[in-house]
């Protein structure tokens, strides 16, 4: 008698423990305002994210195409995977002197774990984190980025 | 040479099956291999082979300068990311006998307790998904979403942080960090206990964990395990009361104990954990001294010769960093000591004689994560 008792009143806990967390589901239900998806897609105009955000790893350029990159290569030797190549070149500037200067700052975006010990470390502050996270793309080819745009040039004033 | 033992047609009795569980299996997390002995519905024996995602990270880092080593920390234990930064950080600290300034000290602890909130999040909403209660999965997630948000803000990445460096942190906290982080609070702690009533309260739920796998003191203690598996069961194993580091001597916490070492009570330990670090962070959020984000370490670090140990508290258990350096730029040999792989090898143990409905319940209430068992 007693285990009957017992049965049918732990059939009731159960009930009222699973009305518990309907009720939890319920006022999410209908409070849809609570719920945080996003439209991901569609809000791509609205999408901001926060400006620390380390997506890829870029070279700001003024108007003039102008970089700070002096080609020192303290990035290519920080960084832990070797997404970083720099070509330099050298050429005589007006005194006659010789001077290296950068030709090429290859960035492999296939290899980068997005660390940010290249940024942390640049002595000019010439390459920053950007905001695109989108790194889809049709062959892996394309994921090698040349980060100094042509014909760009130092800017003046920046110590080598 | 080790003779490697494998299970011959022999050795099976005419009613046992011999089966693959994982690595594809949804409720081992990842790519853990488990061999169970099954006889119909009951388990005989588990054997777990690891190894499917060894990335062979302890290798790389002999290869690497010390603070390059930092950023694979993170792909071990994915959802403890920042306490295994902080834990080479410390190591290396303690090596050069840096002492870093007390407002880094603050926002690590910060950080740690963050990280414990998010992994134990995810926790929570994985293993419910494994007893099959989805709503706990969607309900978790969209939680973590707002620790990550904090972290985000702060220091730019979601999941592998790197945020920790020899020396310091990477960045200052961002200006919104502490309103953001108090914000969290006051909202967490009321949907902390609607996870209580969600699942913990309920009878299915209930049935399913108390009394499951019963891991008592003396063989937690006799293999290893640690973190909340570990005190589920009494054994008080908590890295932060015992060795503390960073800021954890300067605040008042208690440290939770069970005492039935079964599945429900691992799973109440954690949910109990969550309310502990909410309490951590209100201490530490007010409190942060100003001062200098790092000290200012030499270009090139160079350990002196030795060996270094460190250990701290993941989400999850102890992890430990053990650096042999012969002075050089890179370490002589580094080895991790992971909660995980600890942890997990007792299933053996605990588990025969239960139900496979039963495995799933023991592996979703010891909380492994593969890579930080294979690293």
């Amino acid at each position: 008698m007693k285990s009957t008792i017992n049965y049918i009143a732990e059939i009731f806990r159960a009930i009222w423990s699973l009305l518990t967390g309907m009720k939890v589901t319920a006022k999410y239900f209908f409070t849809p305002w609570n719920n945080v998806t996003q439209q991901y897609p569609e809000n791509r105009d609205t999408l901001v994210m926060f400006d620390r955000f380390r997506g890829e790893v870029i070279m700001p350029h003024n108007e003039n195409n102008e970089h700070k990159c002096t080609g020192c290569g303290i990035c290519e030797i920080n960084c832990p995977n070797g997404s970083i190549e720099i070509i330099s070149k050298s050429i005589v500037n007006e005194e006659g002197k010789k001077k290296r200067i950068i030709d090429q700052h290859i960035y492999h975006l296939a290899m980068c774990t997005f660390c940010n010990l290249c940024v942390k470390t640049c002595p000019s502050e010439a390459i920053v984190m950007g905001q695109k996270f989108e790194h889809a793309y049709w062959n892996r080819t394309s994921m090698t980025k040349v980060l100094n745009q042509p014909g760009s040039k130092i800017m003046e004033g920046i110590k080598e | 040479m080790a003779e490697i033992k494998i299970i011959t047609t022999d050795e099976i009795k005419t009613d046992e099956y011999l089966v693959n569980m994982g690595p594809q299996h949804p409720s081992t997390h990842g790519v853990l291999r488990l061999l169970v002995k099954l006889e119909g519905e009951i388990v005989h024996n588990v054997e777990p082979h690891v190894g499917y995602i060894h990335s062979g990270i302890e290798k790389m880092t002999e290869a690497l300068s010390y603070p390059q080593i930092i950023h694979l920390t993170d792909r071990m234990d994915y959802l403890s990311a920042h306490m295994n930064n902080e834990a080479v950080c410390l190591c290396i600290e303690n090596a050069l006998q840096v002492e870093v300034p007390e407002r880094v000290k603050y926002i690590r602890t910060i950080f740690d307790e963050l990280q414990r909130l998010a992994s134990h999040q995810l926790w929570w909403c994985a293993s419910g998904m494994d007893l099959g209660a989805l709503t706990a999965f969607f309900y978790g997630l969209r939680d973590r979403e707002d620790i990550l948000d904090i972290f985000e803000e702060t220091c730019g990445a979601r999941l592998t942080l790197n945020y920790s460096v020899p020396g310091g942190v990477m960045f200052d906290i961002h200006p919104n960090f502490q309103s953001k982080v108090k914000a969290f609070i006051k909202k967490f702690r009321k949907t902390l206990p609607e996870y209580d009533k969600l699942l913990t309260g309920n009878i299915i739920f209930q049935n399913r964990t108390k009394g499951v796998g019963v891991l008592s003191k003396e063989d937690a203690i006799a293999f290893g395990v640690t973190g909340p598996t570990g005190r589920a069961s009494g054994f008080s194993c908590d890295v932060r009361k015992h060795h503390p580091y960073s800021a954890y001597p300067y605040i008042k916490f208690d440290e939770k104990l069970g005492t039935d070492g079964d599945s429900f009570m691992r799973w109440k330990l954690r949910m109990d954990e969550m309310w502990e670090s909410l309490n951590i962070i209100e201490q530490l959020i007010d409190n942060i001294p100003e001062g200098d984000i790092a000290v200012k370490m030499k270009g090139v670090i160079k350990l002196p010769e030795g060996e270094f140990y460190q250990r701290v508290e993941t989400g999850r258990g102890e992890f430990g960093v053990y650096i042999v350096s012969d002075g050089k730029k890179n370490p002589y040999r580094v080895k991790f000591r992971s909660p995980g792989f600890s942890n997990l090898f007792t299933i053996n143990h605990i588990a025969k004689n239960w139900k496979i409905a039963d495995l799933v319940a023991i592996m979703a209430t010891f909380d492994l994560v593969i890579p930080d068992i294979d690293r």
